[in-house]
């Protein structure tokens, strides 16, 4: 009845090129961002930061940088889980040899850094498709990981081998570290996460992602109207990693304080995050969150229901858990192979015509 | 009539002095010869067909132009100087467009999108520009979808602009693609097969497109088509192509009364 394009008139491009052309989107849109940004600060304690929103928050932009990839243009990667290690130990190096530098620029450098690595590691698509591509990207999830454990220098030399993040503090106010407060951590990552969302917005309704699009759907058609292939994909590994290594130096440095890269990282992050972007909707922003809230959630719920709700025993829940989680995601693939993304869409356009039926 | 002298045509059009010259095009694939020594030129502001039987090598002529095949032996020389050995990306930045003979649009973009795509050419903000949405790829953009609504609109598909181009019917979607090419304001479009399996309806629907291209942007256009009614009546000159060799060129009139062109369509006695 609200949700109507009808009357809604643009008057010049630059309004019908708008992110939400519709304008109860745009209101949700800026409520929400009020919401995220005054309420839930100083609704929530330590449980709910560290057990959903760090999650849901990071994991979001993790997969906002694969989508761009896979979705967008049309490249698969299995080397999430590296590429994040890669964030998370250029962030660290960053934060230990440059203490003065604030953390602010270490994450975003940790993400430039991974770019690069990103681009070195894509050059193979030149070539290979598809599965092949998978498998090469797989190589660099396994030799990153490999390289971290076995390199003294990027753990410092320490005796454990694992990195923890030194404190540092972003207007006076720790946000890694032990003595950080919930709302700074949140607030921390939530402006990360809005920043690299505009950005993928951004990128993705301009020509930049045009070319991506244009490469996953025809990449022969692509080449022979002008799009050089080179740059194209290149540009699609180097801003996906750059999302990716923010990510990834968000998890370590704020989410989980200290990192043993092999348990952290591993081949089962690479998966986690391309499951989010499948089930979220691939070649969609919205859909990002909505896997990574899917995927971060569904668990956290599970087990309330059945451990608090229920008063099963926490080991039996843990098991069930997975083979809930495991059965929903079949169901729901079979159900909307295109994911919650296609999902929402349909329902917008239900919404549209509501309550009338033509 | 020398190849280098713009005259004017009976309905009003100037054809101008050679644009493009392929000179003596061999292209094999292993032991098969697909073109064999065949040379013509394409000049500024005509339409131009090629035609023959299926397997003439009429599509690989066009690919040879669109730098996606390169030819073992030949030239081709593009307004005025040889073109050197260069990806298929390069040669569309060039300037030349073109359309399939299997659509090939992006199917998972709207139209409209597909459309922008075509002007990549003329589209080449910075990536942190893009980024921003700020500056001049916001500005890029808007001028650019300027020119594109005006192709749309002359391509007569407004009301289709937002729709993803999977969902279009078949006829709809070659007007796309005309559009994806127009967009990019070639010196030079090639149309393969730009109505194969459409009634006559759509037929001449795109013909009508196709005159009004050429007629009121100037566009030189290079076309394979089958339909020989079509081809007569739409193109200024005619390459006629058998098994990978040039059987003839000329007018309309002159091909179809030329010998070599009825034996190849006709048949002929083998003694």
């Amino acid at each position: 009845m609200f949700y109507r394009e009808a009357g809604d008139f643009k008057t010049s491009y630059d309004a019908d090129n708008q992110t939400f052309p519709i304008k109860f989107d745009r209101i949700g849109y800026y409520v929400a961002l009020l919401v995220a940004f005054l309420v839930v600060p100083f609704m929530i304690n330590d449980y709910w930061v560290n057990a959903i929103f760090l999650p849901f928050l990071i994991y979001a932009i993790a997969a906002i940088g694969l989508n761009i990839l896979v979705g967008y243009c049309g490249q698969v990667s299995l080397g999430t889980g590296g590429f994040m290690a890669v964030g998370a130990y250029a962030c660290y190096k960053l934060m230990t040899s440059f203490p003065e530098v604030n953390i602010f620029f270490h994450v975003i450098l940790a993400g430039g850094i991974t770019a690069i690595v990103g681009i070195l590691f894509g050059l193979p698509s030149l070539r290979i498709k598809g599965f092949y591509l998978a498998v090469a990207t797989l190589a660099a999830q396994f030799f990153l990981v490999w390289l971290f454990n076995r390199v003294p220098w990027f753990y410092n030399y320490s005796a454990s081998g694992q990195i923890s993040a030194p404190e540092r503090t972003l207007f006076g106010v720790p946000v890694t570290g032990a003595n950080t407060s919930a709302w700074a951590t949140y607030l921390f990552c939530l402006v990360f996460l809005v920043l690299c969302a505009l950005v993928a917005r951004n990128l993705t309704r301009g020509m930049a992602g045009r070319k991506w699009m244009a490469i996953r759907d025809m990449d022969i058609a692509a080449e022979i109207i002008g799009v050089n292939p080179l740059k194209a994909k290149m540009t699609a590994f180097g801003v996906s990693s750059f999302f990716i290594g923010i990510s990834g130096a968000l998890f370590f440095a704020v989410y989980l304080g200290a990192v043993e890269v092999g348990e952290a990282f591993g081949i089962s992050k690479s998966f986690l995050v391309l499951f989010m972007v499948i089930i979220g909707g691939l070649g969609s922003i919205f859909g990002s969150f909505a896997g990574a809230a899917f995927l971060v959630l569904l668990p956290v719920l599970l087990k309330n229901v059945l451990v608090g709700g229920l008063g099963w025993p926490t080991d039996t829940a843990a098991h069930l858990e997975f083979l809930i989680v495991g059965a929903l995601i079949v169901t729901f693939l079979i159900a909307e192979p295109h994911g919650l993304a296609q999902l929402w869409r349909v329902t917008k356009e239900k919404l549209r015509l509501w309550p009338f039926p033509h | 009539m020398s190849t280098q002298e713009s005259y004017v045509t009976d309905d009003g059009r100037t054809i101008g002095p050679t644009v493009m010259e392929m000179k003596n095009i061999t292209l094999r694939f292993g032991g098969v010869n697909a073109i064999t020594d065949i040379s013509f030129d394409i000049r500024e502001g005509e339409i131009r067909a090629i035609i023959g039987p299926n397997g003439a090598g009429k599509s690989s002529m066009l690919n040879v132009i669109s730098g996606f095949y390169v030819p073992q032996e030949g030239e081709v020389w593009y307004k005025g100087a040889k073109r050197p050995q260069m990806k298929p990306y390069e040669v569309a930045q060039q300037g030349i467009a073109r359309t399939f003979q299997n659509i090939a649009l992006f199917e998972g973009m709207s139209v409209l999108d597909n459309v922008m795509t075509g002007r990549i050419r003329q589209m080449n903000a910075g990536l942190l520009s893009q980024a921003l949405w700020k500056g001049k790829a916001q500005k890029e953009e808007v001028e650019n979808r300027e020119v594109v609504e005006k192709i749309i609109d002359f391509l007569e598909i407004q009301a289709i602009r937002k729709t993803p181009v999977g969902r279009l019917p078949y006829g709809l979607k070659k007007r796309v693609e005309l559009a994806r090419a127009l967009a990019a304001e070639p010196s030079i479009l090639l149309l393969d097969e730009p109505m194969a399996g459409m009634n006559v309806e759509e037929k001449e629907d795109m013909s009508r497109f196709v005159l009004d291209v050429n007629d009121e942007f100037g566009t030189t256009i290079a076309l394979i088509e089958h339909d020989m009614g079509v081809v007569m009546d739409l193109s200024d000159r005619v390459v006629v192509m058998d098994y990978g060799k040039k059987i003839g060129d000329g007018t309309p009139d002159e091909v179809r009364n030329n010998q070599a062109v009825i034996d190849a369509y006709l048949g002929v006695a083998h003694d």
